[in-house]
């Protein structure tokens, strides 16, 4: 799936800047003549991406990497400084406003996506029914065979969010999300905040609905073995720009990238065999500020095999072997 | 050898107006000088209420309400908080999950770690510095001795944390007890703290009980694991012995739906229903409603059985 053949969403060139707010005493200071610091943050930078129908695509990165800004971006939530997102050659906004319900969004905190004062099947009813998917009349019923779609008892509708657990709410969520039919489901940690023994039954419950419903999906996440379980590619960001983009298995056995390969070298294993104790080969410094970035490449910095030219300007994004791209101008060459 | 630290018997309940809430019911485990000691489970499951107990940090409605905790033989139960206080942060040291909470924002890093070393000792302002610097340093810190000046703000955190650990080894505590302390930082800070961590411990022959939910993290770090669910100690061994051949029906379950432990793509084993509220709890056995394996005789609660370096509290356990 190289997002070539049959591609349902486009991302071009997609800028986003953040423009901080200034408070009165900085606003004086600056008229008064003194530094105030009133940089944009570029938090995401020149992102281009297709992805294809019933693909889903891993977003992945450390945090303030720009993957949720991104992903906000795609479903269409936030207007792009520049760029645009294209869904079938259609904008997703249109002056600074939504105009399509193909996309939908689930988000990592079901308990603050969910109005506690609202009966949950009224929450999951309330947009088909403004979208003029259901009727009222028939929105019991509808809402019904989301809540059986996603594994919740129909009878819970008329309950109230506290009333359930965190992974019942994520299953309410992900219903609200379903019962507008959309061709496009934007994931942002959808399990984060969920235990462990709940994480697993929420990610088979993503598998079934991909597999019975078609779905194209974004899945954004900072949880590399999740990642690699769900996406058929995967995307990886480092301040506000993708370096490396290439199918699930490739990417994780061959990292083309010196970021991606330090940060699946990062990822704690589990260690199964006494005294084997895996040493971290941890990356060196941290991620620069992305109101200052490096010039260049902004890995540049911490990376061991930076060269001069990688300060010199960004790295394009190239082509490596069939559906793998990396923007490094040294990068590991997969094998074959 | 003795252990440095002996609970025997911990239970820390929440006596509010709903009724009591056992968050910890009869915990007991020893670690031994310089060992590191992973506290496993999910929400609810009374790790976190163990850690703030060994520290005496439980606020009401929660209270110790019956056995001990030994450090270095001294019981530290029934203490008075002023008898407390001079042995926590010398003795025994906390690290958070949030060191922006651990952290005042209106004093520099310099200032704070020099009030933390007063605390316990008398020392010359120069001294003072001379020390925190090189703590600093120690848990990887560049160009220490000017980040003294700086405040939390100014520090990322990554950094912040580093902070908090730095000021947790200040005394050369016995124990440091850690509750989900990477759980919040990215996986390449994660990465350098475990590894300093692991390089403290062995060095300063400080003893740590690190309580994570993360099996990965804990497998890396820990050389004995304890499994808690639902206030209980459900399963006790050397780390890697008890991640390949669980004993206990949940910790059998919680690997086994690990993303790592299926081909991609395939479907997760999962433990159905969820963590239980303690409110609520079934008598016997606090799995029974989400085990497999359950029985008739899970209506009773199963003692922990032991065997060499292994324990486990189940009726019909995993095959060995």
């Amino acid at each position: 799936m190289s997002g070539t053949g049959d591609s349902i969403l486009r991302v071009a060139e997609v800028e986003r800047r953040f423009v901080p707010e200034l408070g009165l005493g900085d606003r004086i200071a600056g008229w008064l003549g003194m530094g105030v610091d009133a940089r944009p943050v570029r938090a995401v930078d020149g992102v281009t991406l297709e992805i294809a129908r019933g693909e889903t695509l891993g977003l992945v990165g450390e945090s303030g990497c720009g993957k949720s800004t991104l992903g906000r971006l795609i479903a269409g939530i936030l207007p792009p400084s520049a760029g645009e997102v294209l869904l079938d050659g259609q904008p997703v906004m249109r002056d600074g406003r939504k105009v399509t319900t193909r996309i939908q969004t689930v988000f990592q905190d079901p308990f603050a996506s969910l109005d506690p004062r609202m009966k949950v099947g009224e929450t999951v009813a309330e947009g088909p029914i403004a979208h003029g998917l259901t009727s009222r009349a028939d929105a019991p019923a509808y809402v019904a065979q989301w809540f059986a779609r996603v594994g919740l008892d129909p009878e819970w509708a008329g309950r109230y969010p506290h009333q359930f657990s965190g992974g019942q709410r994520q299953r309410i969520a992900i219903a609200r999300a379903l019962a507008m039919q959309p061709d496009l489901l934007v994931c942002d940690e959808p399990v984060a905040s969920l235990d462990v023994s709940i994480q697993a039954q929420i990610i088979n419950l993503f598998l079934e609905l991909r597999r019975d419903l078609g779905l194209t999906m974004i899945f954004i996440s900072h949880d590399l073995s999740v990642v690699r379980h769900l996406a058929d590619r995967v995307a990886v960001m480092y301040l506000g720009r993708i370096v490396e983009l290439g199918p699930t298995a490739d990417l994780f056995a061959h990292p083309a990238h010196p970021y991606t390969a330090a940060l699946l070298a990062s990822v704690p294993k589990l260690v199964l065999q006494e005294g084997s104790l895996v040493e971290f080969s941890a990356i060196e410094g941290e991620v620069p500020s992305p109101l200052d970035p490096p010039p260049g490449c902004h890995f540049a910095p911490r990376c061991p095999r930076a060269a001069a030219a990688c300060r010199a300007g960004r790295p394009p994004m190239r082509d490596l072997a069939p559906g793998r791209r990396v923007a490094c101008l040294f990068p590991d060459l997969p094998p074959g | 050898m003795t252990p440095v630290l002996e609970v025997a018997d911990l239970r820390t309940h929440f006596l509010t107006r709903a009724g009591v809430v056992k968050a910890v019911d009869g915990v007991s485990f020893a670690l031994g000088r310089g060992e590191i000691l992973g506290l496993v489970g999910e929400s609810g499951s009374g790790k976190t209420v163990t850690g703030f107990s060994l520290i005496g940090l439980v606020d009401p409605p929660g209270r110790i309400v019956g056995g001990s905790i030994r450090l270095e033989g001294r019981e530290l139960v029934g203490l008075s908080q002023p008898e407390l206080r001079r042995i926590r942060g010398r003795e025994i040291a906390m690290i958070f999950q949030d060191p922006i909470a651990t952290l005042n924002p209106l004093l520099t890093i310099g200032q704070q770690m020099e009030m933390a070393l007063r605390a316990h000792q008398r020392v010359s302002p120069r001294a003072a510095a001379a020390r925190s610097a090189q703590l600093l340093e120690q848990v990887g810190i560049p160009s220490a001795a000017e980040r003294l000046r700086a405040y939390p703000h100014q520090f990322s955190g990554g950094m912040r944390q580093r902070v908090a650990i730095a000021i947790a080894l200040l005394h050369q505590p016995r124990v440091i007890i850690a509750d989900e302390p990477t759980t919040a930082l990215d996986v390449s800070i994660q990465a350098q703290i475990l590894h300093r961590m692991r390089a403290l411990a062995r060095e300063t022959g400080t003893a740590m009980v690190w309580i994570s939910h993360d099996l990965a993290v804990v497998s890396s770090l820990a050389s004995r694991l304890l499994v808690m669910y639902a206030g209980r100690l459900v399963e006790e061994g050397p780390t890697a012995e008890v991640l390949r051949h669980p004993r206990h029906p949940y910790t059998a379950g919680l690997i086994a739906s690990l993303p790592a432990m299926a081909p991609p793509g395939a479907p997760l084993r999962q433990i159905p229903g969820s963590t239980p509220s303690l409110m609520s709890l079934p008598p016997g056995c606090p799995f029974r409603p989400r085990c497999a394996r359950a029985s008739a005789a899970c209506a009773q609660m199963p003692p922990l059985a032991r065997a060499g370096a292994r324990a486990w509290a189940c009726h019909r356990p995993e095959e060995a």
